[in-house]
């Protein structure tokens, strides 16, 4: 067993994958000498050599584009956009091509492509560098976006995405890349792609969460239990496909849900959660859905992005709100 | 002063608009069984224009994009290239495309509306064409690093037309392909318009293949309407790729003599006298003037060939009509390896609704 924060057990995934096929390659800006401006990618070129470790020139669109072309001659393309922020120049490439080429070609040309991002608030970074902007992805047939919320689930869960015949978009939530270690066997498991986590079993509320806001989720958790309210919190972590079952069994149990996400509010991955429960599971609501997230603002600069990003005291106002429903 | 190669840009050609040898054709090029092969490939993929273009206009086949005056690029791409190399084509290489295993009914078959046309049975590893201009270009780049990488000595080629020239993609791909030294030749079809911006609003540059400089890419401007000269020259390339591992670019000058696609009129904008100036470099005229002088083709022999040609896409297109159409619910079948578990239901939803789709 190892003790590794987030960043280490990414780093360690994609070791452990790189070892284990030759064909995967791992590339971006700044990953091989310099290891990632995270170190995600530390000691892999000194591991792997420059051939399947290596630096691109400074273009989203390409280096996404690349991945294309390379996956479909039999490689297995990990590439890295530093930030979110910047994914957007590569969204032609991602929506137009990266999701569509296996129905493009019925199955003979396929993608299997991993897309990492840096992405979420609370590091006070420059403008562009704190986007959480899942939902976009989530909306595109063909993709699978994918957010881990520790150390362990983020190792299983690369490895399944590095695994997964198809793109992935491996949104890594930074803010909570050192907060902490997990004990972990690194014996390239992979977790499922498509199965939500219960973190915390309870029979009041259900609050659902991913990424960084799964810590003020489990907080807010941990003091509604000291003011007697019994809260079932889930990880969402696959955002496409979306475990809607494992959501409505709990709500089937606890009769309220808040969904809580860092996004802004509106089309958000919470809005999507709301409509099938209310399109499965209405009969068993106690209380309307709430959703605690970000606001459809421009993600404020770091002096006020304390204010943007739900806090562990919004969601206990929320649930309080909700048990209080009549 | 600061020198990366020389800025003047070289123009060949070896057939005049009369067809006249300008210059002595390389020994393997002299041979009349291969200059009759190119002179089908060009009138194969002119009948197939018009047959596609006939089909659509009684709407057995949607929106097609012709190639009409463009014929030689293909012709030569396809010649020139081996079985192994990989191509990413756009919308104007059926020239191409039918010497490397892509069927006419499969052509058909995707022009029709139908994504089964581009699971070429008999080609597994090239592009199927690409629609969003230029994006192309990234996936070459990615082709060639993978051939690179699996120490093929094959290269990746890829083809755009000149408004894919103004794109980002377009500069990202060449960048990166001459920084990281990947086997791709890049061909534009430089047919001088974009729809209907032609090319002086396009571009200020002298010249495309000056694009290709400012990346550290050698380029050459060849007369794309001369087929011989198209093909001595991206058979010269490819072999300069594979010796050096290094990409190059290809400007291959035509017209499009035709409209966009079937969807467009180009009368609207483009001049009529322009246009018969065009018309009279056209490559078929032009390659059967070069046989009919050079090697005895009688139009006996040209009627035949005519004949022959239009009789195999006939065929095709008996075989492209008699295709099953695809299941109800296919569409939802190639999003992912399987289908997960929320697109099951979906999918279930729709096959137990499709009375509404009746």
């Amino acid at each position: 067993m190892n003790d590794w924060t987030m960043i280490e057990a990414i780093n360690h995934a994609l070791a452990n994958q790189m070892r284990a096929n030759e064909n995967i390659v791992i590339f971006g800006e700044d990953v091989g000498v310099n290891g990632g401006v995270f170190r995600a990618t530390d000691g892999l070129q000194t591991e792997f050599g420059e051939r399947r470790v290596f630096d691109t020139p400074l273009a989203e669109s390409a280096i996404i584009g690349m991945s294309i072309g390379m996956a479909s001659q039999g490689l297995i393309a990990i590439a890295e956009i530093q930030f979110m922020g910047f994914i957007y120049s590569a969204i032609d490439q991602i929506l137009s091509h990266a999701a569509r080429l296996r129905n493009r070609t019925r199955g003979r040309l396929t993608c299997p492509i991993v897309i990492r991002a840096p992405f979420g608030g609370g590091i006070h970074a420059p403008e562009h560098h704190s986007e959480s902007t899942e939902a976009m992805f989530a909306h595109i047939p063909g993709l699978r976006v994918v957010i881990p919320s520790s150390p362990a689930r983020a190792y299983g869960l690369l490895i399944a995405a590095i695994q997964d015949p198809d793109p992935v978009i491996f949104l890594e939530p930074k803010r909570i890349y050192r907060d902490g270690k997990q004990a972990i066997d690194d014996n390239g498991q992979a977790l499922p792609l498509d199965s939500c986590f219960v973190l915390r079993e309870g029979v009041d509320i259900t609050l659902v969460s991913w990424g960084a806001m799964m810590k003020e989720t489990l907080e807010a958790a941990k003091q509604l239990a000291q003011k007697g309210i019994d809260a079932e919190v889930i990880d969402l972590a696959t955002i496409k496909p979306l475990d809607i079952d494992s959501i409505i069994a709990s709500v089937n149990k606890t009769g309220r849900c808040i969904i809580v996400h860092e996004a802004a509010r509106t089309c958000g991955v919470g809005a999507e959660i709301a409509a099938q429960l209310a399109e499965k599971s209405i009969t068993s609501l106690l209380a309307p859905i709430q959703r605690v997230t970000g606001y459809d603002t421009v993600m404020p600069m770091f002096k006020n992005e304390h204010f943007y990003m739900p806090s562990t005291q919004r969601i206990i106002y929320s649930a309080i709100k909700t048990m209080e429903y009549r | 002063m600061n020198t990366q190669q020389n800025l003047n840009i070289e123009f060949s050609q070896y057939l005049d608009i009369n067809g006249t040898l300008l210059k002595p054709l390389p020994a393997t090029l002299d041979n009349e069984e291969l200059l009759i092969a190119l002179y089908r490939l060009l009138v194969l993929t002119r009948l197939f224009d018009e047959t596609a273009v006939n089909l659509q206009r009684t709407g057995i086949i949607g929106t097609y994009a012709q190639s009409k005056g463009q014929e030689a690029i293909g012709t030569a791409i396809g010649r020139a290239m081996l079985a192994d190399d990989v191509f990413i084509p756009y919308y104007r290489d059926i020239a191409t495309q039918i010497q490397r295993g892509v069927s006419f009914e499969e052509i058909l078959q995707y022009w029709g509306g139908d994504e089964r046309g581009s699971n070429f049975a008999d080609q597994p590893n090239d592009f199927s064409l690409c629609v969003p201009i230029a994006t192309q270009l990234c996936h070459a780049i990615g082709v060639a690093f993978a051939l690179k990488f699996q120490s093929k000595r094959n290269v990746a080629v890829v083809t755009c037309g000149d408004g894919a020239t103004s794109k980002g993609d377009f500069y990202e791909s060449l960048n990166m392909a001459a920084a990281m030294h990947l086997p791709a030749l890049f061909i534009i079809n430089n047919n001088q318009w974009a729809i209907s911006v032609p090319l002086h609003q396009q571009t200020a540059s002298k010249t495309i293949a000056h694009k290709a400089i400012g990346a550290g890419i050698p380029a050459i401007q060849v007369d794309g309407n001369d087929v011989l000269a198209m093909l001595i020259n991206i058979s010269k390339a490819l072999e300069q790729i594979r010796q050096s591992g290094k990409p190059f670019l290809i400007e291959a000058i035509t017209y499009r003599i035709c409209d966009h696609t079937t969807a467009d009129d180009a009368s609207r904008y483009m001049d009529a006298d322009v246009l018969q100036e065009a018309i009279k470099k056209e490559p078929l005229i032009r390659h059967k003037r070069f046989l009919s002088t050079q090697h005895f083709w009688t139009e006996e022999k040209d009627k035949a060939l005519y004949h022959d040609c239009q009789q195999q896409i006939d065929e095709a297109v008996d075989r492209y009509q008699n295709f099953p159409p695809q299941a109800a619910g296919d569409f939802f079948d190639y999003m992912y390896e399987q289908l997960p578990a929320d697109l099951l239901e979906q999918k279930q939803g729709f096959i137990q609704g499709l009375k509404h789709h009746e």
